[in-house]
């Protein structure tokens, strides 16, 4: 160190004194003094924010305030919300799925038939929207989550044919690749689920379901894309093969809608969008709202009829069915109007307390003397 | 046989046998071709960078990975960029520097012939030659000069910072050599010591022509040094390149690390603890996970093919966790740590308060490592000389005949103004030509009564003109400059020749005045030189008309014993006027003189000769003499000499004492001195219970002394915890148990009263290891301590005493070479720039040239930087857990499987991106409370010094909220969005906007806290905290846009995440709640802490808020003034007058000898045509003469060889 700071000085260093007598103006010229910048003098203006009385109770008298009327305002909401879950595992012995629910194999070609009856209550208004619910199934899990190739479900030729290695162990089979690859894919929920009404004549009306519009617009219209177009679908996908689980390839999924198969099949976009929990539930189908009169659903009888393809039961998975209308804030949520109510019951509450301590201790603080 | 090193003249064969090292010196590190491996390898030495880098590796493992390699890696190269950035720029300029060294030319003689070459090819054995103001190439061993004798004169400013000259002289017989034909024939050969870094000594023999010579250091010249005043000079290469003494001295300095550093590093270890508790915890619900659920949820996500048991994968998964939940520790932490301090050193050096204008030197952070820590400083070691005063001397008072003259300024400004106000400065110009117009004298009536022609006062200035050993040099008529050996001479010469009595010029016999207009020449019989034991000077002369008379000044202890008794009366006042004189802190000496018949001088002079010419105990025989003829003087009167202070000191101490610093000062100086500037700069006040004084010689004495000094100290209190323990220890069995230091908040009920003065010999035996600690507590229990004759190696060896027993962060401060050790010791070590030399300045963390700066440094920067740093890294912290943490909680539902909670996207960019710009905004702009506040307050510096910002449990805390934070921002999303569904019946429970809600919540939150932490709020700020938010949102919006995707499918899947979540409100209340959640308690707890325990500072503030405060309320310190006004009537008491020179022994034998006497002409020719401003300027480079003697002395009393110390003027050498 001592040596750098010698070795950069310059030989004729010493005389620099000299240049002290060529006046002034020389002199000034190199003064070193810092500049008189509020930046550099830290003297920059400034706003000082103080925790004082005056601001921070009234900050919890406003936040309780606000949230107070927040969240009842959302406790109604959710409560006019209609919902209704029934749980068709079949865990118990009296379930009417019991006997599919044991009784499955992969290698089972025919589905397995089971309906199981309900009675809703209330009327359900406006549009319903019916969810099939899981629970304990691990959507979330690590390598779950990255066991896909989304350039081979954006289309991509190349991926088509040579999945990502995430999509191990599902990605080749019998040397074919498997389109849509991985484990995410190869899990798709597969059962059928149908509704009857049954009025007060005891005939079954067939609800119609919807089965467009279920999937996030990105999702429908940019993420998926079938390879070389919506067309012939049959040719595009020749030289892949189906996933090991799945009974019908990918472009046959929807054998109604020509527009709704390959990767673009809503129920199969719907499932790849992971859950972020193990207990989940997605969009199955909408019941559109018909006349302006009558509900969707009326109160009274129905029927689900369920084609029992997707086993749960050996991981202790449940699984469910679920009608619920929607309000501006989305289904039933009765968390988020009590939790604001109680915030705001406690900020509220923290504001009186506080406010007594600051008064009985009020002498002290405003003595304001300095001790020195 | 010890290593030697053999040097042949002129025989460069002979000499490459050794192979030593050529003259080519490389300070740098690198080469364009080594940078990158070497730099590298450097780089990741560092724990951190390999932690990062095994980080990097296990993310290249797929059953691992956890997270895409890139979220590490991005970090980590940014910071290996930067600081390889900043490694090459530094060595760049090292080349530079090496290479403008390197290719320097010198005159070598080669064949008979001088040639030019470059340095670098100057080789051990050559003969080099060197000009007037040269550099010396590398050591050398002088061979011959110009000047007569083979005298050199060099300046050692590079070398050692004294920037006074130093003889240097060539061994005789080749000072005889001359010109070059017999220099090139010149075949000595040297043997001498191996390579080394001691600067002061020197030990070879020099074999030639069969006769053996020894050489001494006396005989060197050192690279790094400039020769001055000397046309040429011949030298033989010894040492070159790294060999050379200055090389050797270029050692790496020690790296510092401040308190927080190493908490830092503790805390991240922690934490490194905690991670892994956590990496084992999920791992073990991994296990457990994999074989109730896992293993049975196969048909859906059957387990990797290696990995065939759920013990492997939780093996694994443990590796996983380890990689998502590093970023509680993130490599930005350090960065930004190192940004903050660079920052706060900038500030440093940009403060305009800090900018002397005299010496146009603004304040420097020569380390930016360094800077929170002037914020916990609880001890100052200080300088004297130079540090607190100017070292500059200043005629202030007199007494002559019993009638006092003058006025002490320094006092009058304080006390009265008004009287202050009506006194003039003195003009002499109308009564005296030759008076120097830069001397201040305030009394007329002592330039009225020489006028009048009163015989005391002539006689009085008369001697000031006589008796001294000042050289003087006259460049052209009336223009006098006075070259003196201390700067209380050159002072008290100034005083007579500003009052007519103006001191011309001298020869070895005669001096010759200019008295009151008329020449008068004085015949010089003898000087008595002064030493320290005689504390005296006398001169004899012999007048125009023959008679003859001695003049002697001295301590006035010492003179008022040998004066003529009929002096009595006159002797109680002048003492009472030496009382007074010393009660304002000014150096005092006493005139007399004697007058001597022929005869008298006749028969001394033939004794003075014998005991000059005696060959053993020379010395005692001399001051025999000298005490023999120093008798039955009569008092002429006394002086009193202001050791000017440097401006603001009594402020600064007074300052820095209410801030809870103890200051101690170690100077080289005499008891006396030092003592004097302890009362005049505040630190010793007349309030003091008392002064302990140890200057005992034995370990005993010391020991009893400290002892007595530590039983006063508490037995004068009552009800004091250790006072029982004290009252066993009287009788001590030896060894006795050394007292134990009692807890510091006791001494600080201790401290106040009570000041120690230690000696160097008697410090030498306190510091001995046994003894330690009874110093220890003794010292700690005073509110003043003042070393005083210690060596620079003790100063180091108090600077570690204190280190190691109080645990305390110390700062040295120091301006000269003897106070390198002192600053390099000390946590922080402060050199004052500007009139001195580099050497401490180069050794030190900080430099400035002002004492009084040093109040600003700590009270205001170093407390702002402590503050801001704490506020740093408590907020670091607590983001970072907040931010990690959401994973831990989210393991539980996801299977254990060290799943992300975020996108990795927002793991990567989160540390550098969206929370770093406001925390470092925050880190380097924060303050509370403005600058000037802390100077009136002190104690607002308390917190520091008892770390109370940051600290373990400020940890905790930190952590704690984090992990509050981290709980609010995974369970509310959690709660409100498992069942939620977007308005269009989409549920919100996807993985994607589960990730943007909690990531969202995560940076708003965190971005409120920072604007609950930032306590000002500049523009900057502002623009911080507001642009990282709107990063954060364009940055997402843009990963999360269609045609990112588009092109990397594979790459950015959370296509279209943003605006769907984003565009809920369900979302937005999520957000809105779990911030409330998160804030609201924060809240509430601040205000409490606030409202019912408000710190000092808080106080300030809101106080501010309230009433712009006058500046009436005072300023804490101004208090002490008052305190010292009123002990101005009881101090008269304690008197302490010294003699106060700083004086060279033997300088008057260099006189008499006439042997420089070409070293005066040269010098002041040389200083005249540099500093042609008057003998201000004189005296400040002879500043430092002091210094080199106390420096000089202390390595004597170490018993080594110092060149000053024995002055070997004679021709043939004392052997060694």
């Amino acid at each position: 160190m001592m040596a750098s700071s010698y070795n950069a000085k310059e030989e004729d260093g010493h005389h620099s004194g000299a240049p002290a007598h060529g006046g002034a103006a020389a002199a000034a010229a190199k003064s070193k003094k810092p500049d008189n910048t509020a930046f550099k003098q830290q003297r920059l203006p400034a706003w000082q924010p103080i925790l004082t009385a005056g601001t921070v109770l009234p900050a919890f008298f406003v936040i309780g305030l606000i949230f107070i009327p927040i969240g009842i305002g959302l406790f109604v909401t959710s409560n006019n919300i209609r919902e209704f879950e029934i749980d068709y595992t079949g865990v118990d012995v009296d379930s009417p799925c019991y006997s599919c629910a044991r009784n499955f194999s992969w290698n089972n070609t025919a589905p397995c038939l089971c309906s199981v009856d309900f009675t809703l209550e209330q009327p359900f208004e406006s549009n319903v929207f019916m969810y099939y619910g899981l629970s304990n199934f691990y959507q979330n899990h690590r390598r779950y989550v990255k066991s896909r190739d989304d350039s081979q479900l954006y289309g991509d030729r190349s991926a088509l044919t040579n999945p990502s290695k995430e999509c191990e162990p599902y990605r080749m089979s019998d040397g074919q690749a498997i389109a849509p690859c991985g484990a995410i894919a190869n899990s798709l929920f597969n059962d059928t689920l149908e509704l009857y009404h049954i009025d007060s004549n005891g005939t079954r009306n067939t609800i119609p379901l919807v089965k467009k519009g279920i999937a996030w617009w990105t999702d429908k219209h940019v993420k998926f894309r079938n390879p070389g177009g919506n067309n012939n679908l049959t040719a595009a996908f020749r030289g892949t093969s189906k996933p090991v689980n799945w009974r019908k390839p990918v472009y046959d999924l929807d054998p109604s809608d020509p527009d709704n198969n390959g990767f673009i099949n809503e129920d199969f976009i719907v499932w790849m969008r992971t859950a972020a929990l193990p207990t989940f539930r997605k969009l199955y189908r909408i019941i559109q709202k018909k006349a302006v009169t009558t509900p969707t659903l009326p109160s009274g009888r129905y029927v689900l009829n369920i084609s029992y393809n997707y086993p749960v039961l050996s991981f202790d998975g449940r699984k469910r069915m679920i009608l619920s209308t929607i309000s501006w804030m989305g289904g039933k949520n009765p968390f988020l109007g009590i939790a604001y109510i109680t915030v705001g019951s406690i900020c509220f509450f923290l504001g009186v307390v506080l406010l007594i301590i600051h008064h009985k201790y009020d002498t002290r603080n405003n003595s304001a003397d300095i001790p020195n | 046989m010890l290593e030697e090193r053999r040097v042949r003249a002129n025989d460069r064969e002979y000499n490459e046998k050794f192979q030593y090292a050529s003259n080519c010196i490389m300070t740098s590190k690198y080469n364009i071709i080594t940078f990158l491996p070497v730099n590298l390898f450097e780089q990741f030495q560092e724990v951190a960078n390999t932690y990062f880098l095994f980080l990097l590796i296990l993310q290249l493992i797929p059953q691992i990975s956890s997270l895409s390699w890139f979220t590490t890696i991005v970090p980590l190269a940014l910071v290996l960029t930067i600081t390889a950035v900043k490694d090459a720029t530094d060595d760049y300029f090292r080349h530079k520097s090496d290479n403008q060294v390197n290719n320097r030319q010198s005159q070598v003689l080669i064949r008979g012939l001088l040639q030019n070459e470059k340095w670098m090819n100057v080789r051990v054995g050559d003969i080099i030659k060197l000009e007037n103001n040269q550099f010396v190439a590398a050591d050398l061993l002088l061979l011959s000069s110009s000047e007569p004798h083979g005298l050199c004169y060099i300046e050692t400013a590079e070398l050692d910072g004294e920037t006074n000259m130093k003889v240097r002289q060539s061994v005789s017989v080749t000072s005889e050599l001359g010109d070059q034909n017999n220099l090139s024939s010149f075949n000595g050969e040297v043997v001498c010591e191996p390579p080394n870094n001691k600067l002061d000594r020197f030990c070879g023999t020099l074999y030639w022509r069969d006769k053996k010579y020894t050489l001494t250091n006396q005989n060197m010249l050192l690279r790094g040094c400039v020769l001055r005043n000397t046309e040429a000079c011949y030298g033989l290469v010894i040492f070159a390149g790294p060999d050379t003494k200055l090389m050797q001295n270029s050692g790496r300095t020690k790296f510092k690390r401040t308190s927080i550093d190493r908490l830092m590093n503790t805390l991240v270890l922690w934490i490194f603890g905690f991670l892994v508790c956590m990496g084992v915890i999920l791992a073990i619900g991994n296990a457990v996970w994999e074989r109730e659920v896992g293993s049975l949820f196969q048909s859906y996500l059957p387990w990797d093919p290696p990995v065939d048991n759920f013990l492997f994968n939780a093996f694994l998964s443990f590796w996983s966790y380890v990689i998502i939940l590093n970023t509680v520790v993130p490599i930005s932490l350090y960065v930004s740590v190192e940004v903050i301090r660079l920052g706060h050193s900038y500030f440093i050096n940009w403060d305009q308060h800090m900018f002397c204008s005299q010496c146009n030197t603004a304040a420097e952070a020569r380390t930016t490592t360094l800077n929170e820590e002037l914020g916990q400083v609880e001890y100052i070691f200080s300088d004297k000389t130079g540090t607190l005063t100017q070292n500059i001397m200043s005629f202030n008072k007199c007494s002559i005949n019993g009638q006092t003259f003058g006025h002490f300024l320094f006092f009058l400004k304080k006390h009265y103004k008004r009287k202050f106000n009506s006194i003039k400065r003195l003009d002499f110009t109308p009564f005296n030509p030759l008076a120097d117009l830069d001397f201040c004298f305030y009394d007329d009536t002592l330039l009225e009564s020489v006028k009048v022609g009163d015989l005391h006062t002539q006689e009085f200035f008369r001697l000031l003109s006589l008796c001294h050993t000042v050289m003087s040099e006259e460049k052209s008529e009336g223009e006098l400059v006075y070259k003196a050996q201390s700067p209380d001479e050159g002072a008290l010469v100034t005083a007579a020749r500003n009052f007519g009595f103006v001191f011309r010029s001298r020869t070895p016999g005669t001096i010759s005045t200019t008295e009151m207009g008329r020449p008068a020449t004085y015949t010089l019989l003898a000087i008595l030189d002064f030493n320290n034991i005689r504390k005296r000077m006398s001169v004899i002369v012999r007048n125009a008309e023959g008679r003859i008379r001695l003049y002697c000044k001295g301590a006035d202890t010492v003179l008022l014993e040998r004066l003529h008794p009929c002096n009595q009366e006159l002797t109680n006042i002048t003492s009472d006027h030496l009382n007074e004189y010393a009660a304002d802190g000014l150096r005092t000496l006493a005139l007399a003189y004697r007058d001597l018949t022929e005869d008298e001088w006749e028969a001394w002079s033939e004794s003075h000769r014998c005991a000059d010419k005696a060959t053993d105990c020379r010395e005692d025989r001399l001051a025999a003499a000298y005490e023999q003829i120093e008798q039955d003087m009569m008092l002429l009167g006394a002086t009193a000499i202001e050791d000017k202070l440097q401006e603001g000191v009594p402020e600064t101490i007074a300052v820095l004492s209410l801030a809870n610093i103890k200051i101690w000062v170690l100077t080289g100086d005499k008891q006396e001195t030092a003592v004097n500037i302890g009362y005049s700069c505040k630190m010793l006040t007349d309030d003091m219970t008392e002064v302990f004084i140890i200057s005992g010689h034995t370990v005993q004495s010391v020991r009893q002394e400290l002892r007595s000094a530590y039983f006063t100290g508490n037995g004068l209190r009552e009800g004091d915890g250790t006072g029982g323990r004290a009252k066993q220890l009287p009788c001590p069995p030896p060894p006795p148990p050394p007292p134990p230091p009692p807890p510091s908040n006791l001494m600080d009920n201790i401290s106040g009263e009570f000041a120690l003065i230690i000696n160097g010999h008697s410090l030498a035996h306190a510091l001995e290891a046994d003894m330690e600690t009874e110093f220890l507590s003794t010292a700690c229990a005073c509110k003043a301590v003042i070393c005083c004759r210690v060596t620079p190696l003790q100063k180091a060896q108090v600077v570690e005493l204190i280190k190691k027993h109080k645990k305390a962060v110390t700062l040295a401060i120091g301006d000269g070479a003897n106070d390198v050790s002192m600053i390099k010791s000390a946590h922080i070590g402060v050199g004052i720039s500007g009139q001195e030399g580099i050497q401490a300045v180069l050794a030190s963390d900080y430099s400035f040239s002002q004492f009084r700066f040093l109040q600003r440094l700590l009270l205001v920067h170093g407390r702002w930087s402590y503050l801001r740093m704490c506020r740093f890294l408590c907020y670091f912290f607590y983001k970072n857990f907040a931010f990690t943490m959401v994973h831990f909680w989210f393991g539980f539902f996801c299977g254990f499987s060290a799943q992300t909670v975020y996108d990795q996207y927002f793991i990567t960019l989160y540390n550098i991106v969206y929370t770093s710009l406001p925390v470092l905004a925050m880190g380097i702009f924060d303050q509370d409370v403005p600058d000037h506040r802390s100077l009136e307050y002190p104690k607002l510096y308390e917190p520091g010094q008892l770390n109370l910002l940051f600290n373990k449990k400020e940890f905790f805390i930190c952590i704690a909220q984090g992990i509050y934070t981290s709980v609010v921002l995974f369970f509310v999303p959690y709660a409100v969005l498992s069942d939620a569904s977007q308005s269009n019946g989409v549920p919100l429970a996807d993985y994607q906007t589960f990730a943007v809600t909690t990531a969202t919540a995560l940076v708003i939150v965190v971005s409120v806290q920072i604007a609950l932490d930032t306590g000002f709020w500049t523009v900057i700020n502002h623009v911080c905290v507001w642009g990282s938010l709107g990063s954060y949102f364009t940055i997402m919006f843009a990963l999360h846009s269609q045609s990112l995707f588009r092109i990397f499918p594979n790459q950015f899947h959370f296509v279209g995440s943003a605006q769907s979540t984003l565009l809920q409100p369900v979302v937005w209340l999520t957000i809105a709640l779990a911030t409330a959640i998160c804030i609201v308690p924060v809240l509430a707890f601040r205000f409490l802490k606030l409202d019912l325990k408000p710190q000092l500072s808080d106080t300030l503030v809101r106080q501010k808020k309230r009433k712009p405060v006058g500046r009436s309320v005072g300023g804490a310190w101004r208090g002490t003034g008052s305190v010292s006004e009123g002990r101005l009537g009881a101090r008269g008491g304690s008197r302490r007058s010294g003699y106060a020179f700083a004086h060279q022994e033997g300088f008057g034998e260099l006189i008499t000898s006439g042997k420089n006497m070409r070293l005066s002409s040269m010098a002041l020719a040389s200083f005249a045509s540099r500093h042609s401003s008057g003998w201000i300027d004189t005296l400040c480079l002879q500043a430092h003469t002091e210094c080199v003697l106390c420096f000089s002395g202390d390595i004597l009393r170490n018993g080594e060889d110092v060149d000053c110390s024995k002055t070997h003027y004679e021709l043939g050498f004392n052997g060694e």
